[in-house]
């Protein structure tokens, strides 16, 4: 690779395409695992780019741009597309050959664009993708009659079946690169299709018998709904559950290397730092992997298949009309499990700004992580009565807290659009793919790349602020002969101290203004810091008696209502900013948080203080 | 006629697609997509809620179309 002539040498291809073409696919069969994923400088646009070595022994570059469907570009990933096929792109040259993949069972869209592509007048080719699903529909295509037509050759590809692209690998590696015959004529490019399918395709059917049963049930107003929920119930129960053991089994892990390295290291502020600040700062990072894995295993697989749209087409009306899209659902419904997967999954939102309007509002989704503070206070001062004959107190005040965090994200979201003033319309014009076998290779390597985007980009933020936070609750250490908790004269604890100003309208003591700091990190561990401030071993049923005595109701349903909206996460703040590549969203998002967190607090403590709780 | 308010499973084609007001990106992307004159096309679903959006199924291509964004589309029926 170091030697000039071999870069001189070098191919490079850019594979274009409609979406749903199997351009994906198609990439990494060619590449394998020989990929690098990054963005594309300046925007969240995710840039793939493979390499593959031609049968010759030619160095091969190939770039994956985004699906679009046409030059005429409506959103910031077909411009991308649009700019680098044009060669207008800033850090992008522009390809030596353009390979437009075509699904061969959707020629009548995808053969438009590909004359469009003809148009730029650059060396190209055509791989008809998914041969075997056509052949499968007795779709008969004549290759030659289309490549004559065409004017730049056209090649068979199945991308899910090994050896698939054999052909088109060696064509290209034998291919003169020269402009496209027929590249300046013009007309309508709907004509020349009709024109082109007429006499060189052979269609039975419109669409796949398949795809109109399976859309008959699964679109149907009834079935279409019941099946849409027992996906979503699977999703949530592999999310919330499955997940869980593998969870705790990385918790007792970190717990149980910590306790060693804390024995064999010397006791001290280097054990202090390796077992409290890095051990756990890395257990913090990694416990969000299963999760991850689990919803993008889902999502990767209900994508391909094509269910994901059809989930999409039939909350649509719903989501709009809270100011979102059918395509929001998902990674709000996640978002009760973890916000952080939620987020990541908001990238399959085509539009940009109701993705960013679904990032904004996914923390306000009650996540696991407030259960532990939930069932604290709940436990502590709910008492257990029955209501209306049939249901638990306590299951009531648990139920409100999940419906405040929904309404209050439909109502944001709500205001969003109306602080937004944005009167244009969001398009949907969402297409419905063929059903198909999701591939594992292709889900395989979609949850790699999701892996590492969240280790890497985000891991680090994660890691660095619990090291920070260690820091601030260890320094400076208690004076000697101290009695109360080291963590009382930490700087910490003097923020604490300095908050409970500011939180004495909202009824929060000093201890929980203190233990709110060391919580940042996470909401769970809020509960242990308390413990901590508490003077305790961490026992939450001692911890839950001694509220239950020292705080007020009015203290506790305050701090209840403070957790609903707090955004007690450093981990959601860091996928915000990695997704919104922003840190202007990371400050909106803490600035409504924090704002809402403190209005639902005061008005809850003082209206519960006037009623005498 | 308006597609959006054409029912469902009458076969139809397209006469034109109007545009709303002078840059309108759905308008052009709908002619993209192959919403053009002489096209036949049917709806073959509408969702569950206020029967919006609505499926179209157009050349080899199933859609999912607003109400707002189909409002664009003049139709007429394919067997008149």
């Amino acid at each position: 690779m170091s030697d000039a002539a071999t870069i001189d040498n070098e191919l490079r291809l850019a594979l274009v395409g409609n979406p749903n073409c199997g351009k994906t696919a198609l990439f990494n069969q060619l590449t394998g695992g020989r990929q690098k994923v990054a963005n594309y400088a300046g925007v969240t646009i995710e840039r793939k780019e493979g390499f593959y070595t031609s049968p010759s022994g030619r160095s091969v570059r190939v770039l994956d741009l985004p699906g679009t469907y046409s030059m005429d570009a409506a959103s910031p990933d077909e411009a991308i597309t649009r700019d680098v096929c044009k060669g207008l792109h800033a850090s992008e040259p522009l390809p030596d050959l353009i390979v437009c993949v075509a699904d061969a069972t959707n020629l009548r869209l995808h053969l438009r664009f590909a004359l469009e592509l003809r148009a730029l007048g650059r060396p190209m080719v055509l791989a008809l993708n998914m041969m075997d699903a056509a052949k499968r529909r007795g779709i008969v295509i004549d290759t030659i009659e289309l490549e004559r037509q065409l004017g730049f050759p056209v090649i068979e590809t199945i991308a899910v079946r090994q050896g698939g692209s054999v052909d088109l690998v060696q064509r290209i590696d034998n291919l003169k690169l020269t402009v496209p015959e027929h590249a300046g004529k013009g007309g309508s490019l709907h004509a020349q299709v009709r024109e082109m399918l007429s006499s060189a395709v052979t269609m039975p059917r419109l669409t796949a018998q398949i795809d109109d049963t399976l859309d008959r049930w699964l679109l149907h107003p009834v079935f279409g709904l019941i099946a849409l929920a027992a996906v979503m119930f699977l999703i949530f129960q592999a999310v919330f559950s499955w997940a869980t053991p593998i969870m705790d089994l990385i918790d007792t892990g970190t717990t149980a290397l910590g306790v060693w390295v804390g024995n064999v290291l010397p006791a001290g502020l280097l054990n202090s730092l390796i077992v409290d600040g890095i051990i756990a700062g890395l257990g913090g990072v990694i416990v969000f992997l299963p999760q991850i894995l689990m919803l993008f295993l889902f999502i990767l697989a209900l994508e391909e298949s094509g269910y994901l749209p059809r989930a999409a087409f039939l909350l649509d009306r719903l989501m709009l009309s809270a100011g979102l899209t059918g395509r929001s659902f998902i990674p709000l419904l996640s978002s009760f499990a973890c916000a952080i997967p939620g987020i990541m999954a908001a990238r399959s939102i085509q539009d940009s700004r109701d993705r960013l309007t679904t990032i904004l509002v996914a923390p306000l989704m009650t996540c696991s992580a407030r259960l532990p503070i939930y069932t604290l206070l709940i436990a502590a001062f709910i008492p257990r009565n029955t209501v209306a004959g049939i249901f638990n107190l306590q299951g009531v005040v648990l139920f409100v807290l999940y419906a405040a965090g929904i309404v209050s994200a439909l109502a944001v979201a709500y205001v969003i659009k109306r602080v937004r003033k944005d009167t244009t319309e969001h398009a949907l014009m969402m297409e419905l793919p063929s059903y198909r076998m999701p591939h594992p290779r292709d889900v395989l390597i979609g949850l790699y790349e999701r892996a590492m985007i969240f280790l890497r980009r985000v891991g680090g933020i994660i890691f660095t602020m619990t090291v920070l936070l260690w820091f601030l609750s260890t320094f400076p250490g208690a004076p000697e002969g101290s009695t109360d908790p080291a963590i009382n004269y930490s700087i910490a604890g003097t923020l604490g101290h300095w908050l409970s100003y500011i939180f004495a309208p909202i009824g929060f003591n000093w201890q929980i203004s203190i233990a709110l700091v060391p919580g940042m990190a996470a909401r769970e561990v809020v509960v242990s810091s308390l413990a901590t401030v508490y003077a305790l071993s961490g026992n939450a049923e001692n911890l839950g008696a001694i509220v239950a005595s020292q705080w007020s109701l009015a203290t506790a349903l305050s701090l209840l209502a403070w957790f609903v909206f707090a955004p007690q996460c450093i981990s959601t703040l860091a996928i915000i900013k990695r997704e919104t590549n922003s840190w202007r969203y990371v400050w909106i998002t803490l600035g409504y948080l924090f704002g809402l967190a403190y209005l639902a607090s005061l008005l809850t403590y003082q209206i519960s203080k006037a009623l005498g709780a | 006629m308006r597609l959006s308010e054409l029912a469902v499973k009458v076969p139809s084609i397209v006469r034109e697609v109007e545009s709303l007001g002078d840059n309108d990106v759905i308008a052009r992307r709908l002619r993209d997509l192959g919403f053009v004159a002489g096209e036949p096309l049917v709806i073959v679903a509408s969702a569950p809620m206020g029967g919006d959006p609505l499926l179209v199924q157009i050349g080899f291509t199933r859609f999912a179309l607003r109400r707002s964004e189909a409002a664009r589309v003049r139709v007429e029926r394919a067997d008149v």
